[in-house]
């Protein structure tokens, strides 16, 4: 394996990392939003917030790791875009920043303020919307090259479907994925209303992500004719995906199994985001940048691959003792013992 | 100029987020080892009014670590935005501590994480200080590795160049420039310095208004002590870093200095102000002392801002920064310095309310004098982006709206500074000192 396809590899997996975590705790605060405007929060909210509390700060680590990690292994990726993603970058940014801080305030400061939580709620779907923007651009057709520089065309991209279908999905993905595991995670805190309310937003938000998912393949054939076959050649991986779609949503119908209805939509999302990856591929930015092009030195390269490599040796152990802390201990999930803070 | 500047505005963002920034990484990188200190000899002294102040401190420090993770966040996105030409070279050549920063914090957060919530689940408490460690060791080196990032931009290395092509990039060499050592130590000591003055400030602030308790006595003294002696730590680092600038970029000593001829025997100015010709009016001179700072000697020779291009020339706005930063320094430790003295010999003055004042007075002073050194070094490097390599002019984004991201991050701040003040207030409003103690007593610490 050559050194651009194991940094772009690491960097996905990444990436892919931040959408699985960050989809649950962004659906969690809609829930939670969502379950106090509708008066059901004495159902949802002290899950919701059990599992919240201690992981948070992870989760926006995953998101640093990867645009720094970009940084390194693909420098002019930062020249690209960064200059391409001054406005939709800054008002992620700020969105971000909004949601972290109102969250420690709200958790550490002043409990159940409405106001706080509705924001917290709407940010979270508004981060996920306005992230997969960098995804559309990626795709190529909105950049233009003015003066040896790139420059968005904001016009074209705003008034693209592929623009809108794409925030559709990341919403739609974002809901899902926090739903599945919000059932398993009540289920095993052993709160059979909290369980049942979450398994009906579960299935009722799969059908809007398969809907949206396909529209975009077929959008895509119009919009970068390129992409859309090397996708075509990959159909096996994105059929594989969408049979493990139908585990999870015949799992969750079932009542039953709900850890492994879980584990099949990692495996559905690991399947569509690496195919889609692939297909991407050697493009970083359609048509003006691919990995090739924007790698990094070679001593760079090995030493950033060395250092990853000891600061997994690290991080693993260290994230596995925060699991069993929390995520997996029945005492503290149940909330049987040793109140917090 | 705001709004059709790119360069102008990229630079004022950056300014305003930096400045914003500092004073939340400064507690993030402080604070960890101020709760591990006092926890440690709660344990050791069985005083459970230092497990108190760990407890207390950790309360507060769990949401400025919150605001200093979103505007760490944002810097970290910023430099790619703002700096896109910048971070493409930067990212050849000094992307690896930047990575670094990221695993040190990882693993600061995921041990602050179970610090957290894991006060009353171990049988020993030694175990939960133990958990303190990689906090306080994650937090400063995330310091560690942001500032080898800095220092590499006042003295690039581990790179040449070919034809204006980027050639032989070393990484580990880029990370190990003539400006890191100072640097560096001169972060993490003034980091450490101004917490502990923060610290000490609040506990005489609360013992000004009435509250006569052992507790803030016992904090006020420690937080003293530790700040005395970061605060020489930090006088002497500084001393080491005139002597680094004078030797590799004497252009930010000089215009720090408003040295503007090269000479020997060379006076140090202190204070001033310049008039409209350029000409330097009501400053103290201490005659050789800058020969002494920049080479230990007081005959030897200073190079003056003569021997640079005009347009090479750092502003001299940054004489102001540095006799702020310095004043404020000394101020420090003579404040700590006879309260220490005080305290030995039992003078009263030092326990009397307008020597509490100053010691007040000092939280926030300790902040200005970090805000002036970073803004010293930052314009000081002036026109460079990276020293002799590249200017700002060329790493700027050539992207529209610079202009009307800089008022949405001021409003952003404005949101993130007041909610600070607000949440932390109100969490000390609702468990006062008393209640908190009641409980510990009560025998359910919970």
């Amino acid at each position: 394996m050559s050194l651009e396809i194991l940094g772009i590899v690491v960097l996905w997996l990444f990436l892919f990392g931040y959408v699985i975590v960050g989809s649950i705790d962004y659906g969690a605060g809609f829930f939670n939003a969502h379950s106090i405007i509708t008066g059901k929060q004495h159902i949802l909210s002290r899950i919701i917030q059990r599992y919240l509390s201690p992981v948070w700060e992870v989760t926006n680590v995953f998101f640093v790791f990867f645009f720094v990690g970009m940084v390194g292994f693909f420098p002019q990726s930062a020249y690209y875009f960064g200059t391409i993603l001054l406005l939709p970058g800054s008002i992620a940014l700020i969105l971000l920043s909004i949601r972290g801080s109102y969250y420690a305030f709200e958790a550490y400061g002043t409990k159940g303020h409405k106001g706080y939580a509705f924001m917290y709620g709407a940010s979270g779907l508004l981060i996920p919307a306005s992230l997969s923007i960098v995804l559309t651009i990626s795709e190529g057709g909105f950049v233009s090259i003015v003066d040896g520089n790139p420059v968005l065309d904001y016009q074209a991209l705003f008034l693209s479907p592929l623009t809108w279908s794409i925030v559709v999905l990341s919403i739609a993905a974002v809901l899902y994925i926090s739903a599945v595991f919000l059932t398993w995670y009540a289920h095993k805190t052993g709160d059979v209303t909290a369980t049942n309310l979450m398994r009906k937003y579960a299935i009722g938000w799969s059908i809007p992500l398969i809907i949206a998912a396909s529209g975009i393949i077929i959008e895509l054939r119009f919009h970068n004719e390129e992409h859309f076959s090397r996708i075509i050649d990959l159909w096996w991986m994105f059929g594989l995906s969408s049979l493990l779609w139908v585990g999870t949503v015949w799992l969750l119908w079932k009542k039953r199994n709900y850890g492994v209805a879980f584990i099949f939509l990692v495996g559905q999302f690991a399947l569509a985001f690496f195919a889609y990856g692939i297909s991407h591929y050697p493009y970083l930015l359609y048509p003006h940048l691919t990995i090739y092009e924007g790698f990094t030195n070679t001593a760079m390269a090995i030493s950033l691959v060395f250092v990853f490599i000891l600061g997994m040796a690290l991080l693993i152990p260290s994230l596995y003792l925060l699991m069993k802390l929390f995520l997996f201990d029945k005492n503290y999930v149940q909330g049987t013992k040793n109140k917090k803070e | 100029m705001l709004f059709n500047d790119p360069v102008f505005a990229s630079r004022l963002l950056t300014l305003l987020t930096l400045s914003f920034h500092i004073i939340y990484a400064t507690i993030g990188v402080g604070v960890p080892l101020m709760i591990m200190i006092a926890q440690w000899i709660g344990i050791k002294k069985n005083d459970m009014h230092y497990i108190l102040m760990a407890r207390r401190w950790a309360k507060g420090f769990v949401v400025t670590v919150a605001v200093g993770v979103v505007t760490g966040t944002i810097i970290g996105l910023q430099l790619s935005l703002l700096w896109p030409q910048f971070m493409e070279l930067a990212g050849n050549i000094i992307a690896l501590p930047l990575f670094m920063e990221v695993f040190a914090f990882f693993f600061e957060a995921i041990f602050l994480g179970i610090y957290l919530y894991t006060w009353d689940r171990f049988e020993n408490p030694k175990k939960h200080l133990l958990l303190l460690i990689p906090v306080a060791l994650g937090a400063g080196m995330s310091a560690f590795f942001i500032t080898i990032v800095n220092s590499f931009m006042n003295t690039p290395a581990g790179f040449d160049i070919v034809n204006g092509q980027l050639a032989n990039a070393n990484p580990i060499a880029a990370m190990f420039t003539a400006a890191m050592p100072t640097k560096v130590s001169h972060v993490l000591a003034t980091a450490y310095m101004t917490v502990a003055f923060m610290l000490a400030a609040i506990a005489a602030y609360k013992l000004i208004k009435g509250s006569n308790h052992a507790y803030h006595k016992k904090a006020l003294y420690m937080a003293m002590r530790i700040g005395l002696v970061f605060a020489i730590a930090t006088a002497i680092i500084g001393d080491f870093s005139g002597k680094f600038l004078a030797e590799y970029q004497p252009e930010k000593l000089a215009a720090a200095e408003w040295h503007f001829e090269t000479e020997e025997g060379a006076p140090l100015l202190l204070y001033g102000v310049l008039d409209e010709n350029q000409e330097i009016k009501y400053e103290i001179r201490i005659p050789y002392a800058l020969s002494i700072l920049a080479h230990g000697d007081p005959f030897s020779e200073v190079v003056g801002l003569d021997q640079f291009l005009k347009e090479e020339q750092p502003p001299l706005v940054v004489h102001y920064f540095f006799d702020l930063m310095v004043t404020i320094g000394m101020f420090m430790i003579f404040l700590a310095l006879i309260y220490w003295i005080g305290m030995k010999r039992a003078w009263s003055f030092v326990q009397s309310t307008w020597y509490r004042w100053l010691i007040v007075l000092g939280g926030p002073l300790s902040f200005l004098a970090i805000e002036s050194g970073w803004w010293l070094a930052e314009v000081g490097r002036q026109p460079w982006i990276l020293r002799g390599i590249m200017t700002v002019d060329q790493a700027a984004t050539t992207s529209d709206y610079v202009g009307h991201m800089f008022i949405l991050f001021a409003g952003l701040y404005i949101v993130l500074g007041v909610g600070t003040v607000v949440v932390l207030t109100r969490i000390f409003r609702n468990n006062p000192l008393e209640k908190d103690l009641e409980k510990m007593q009560g025998g359910d610490p919970s």
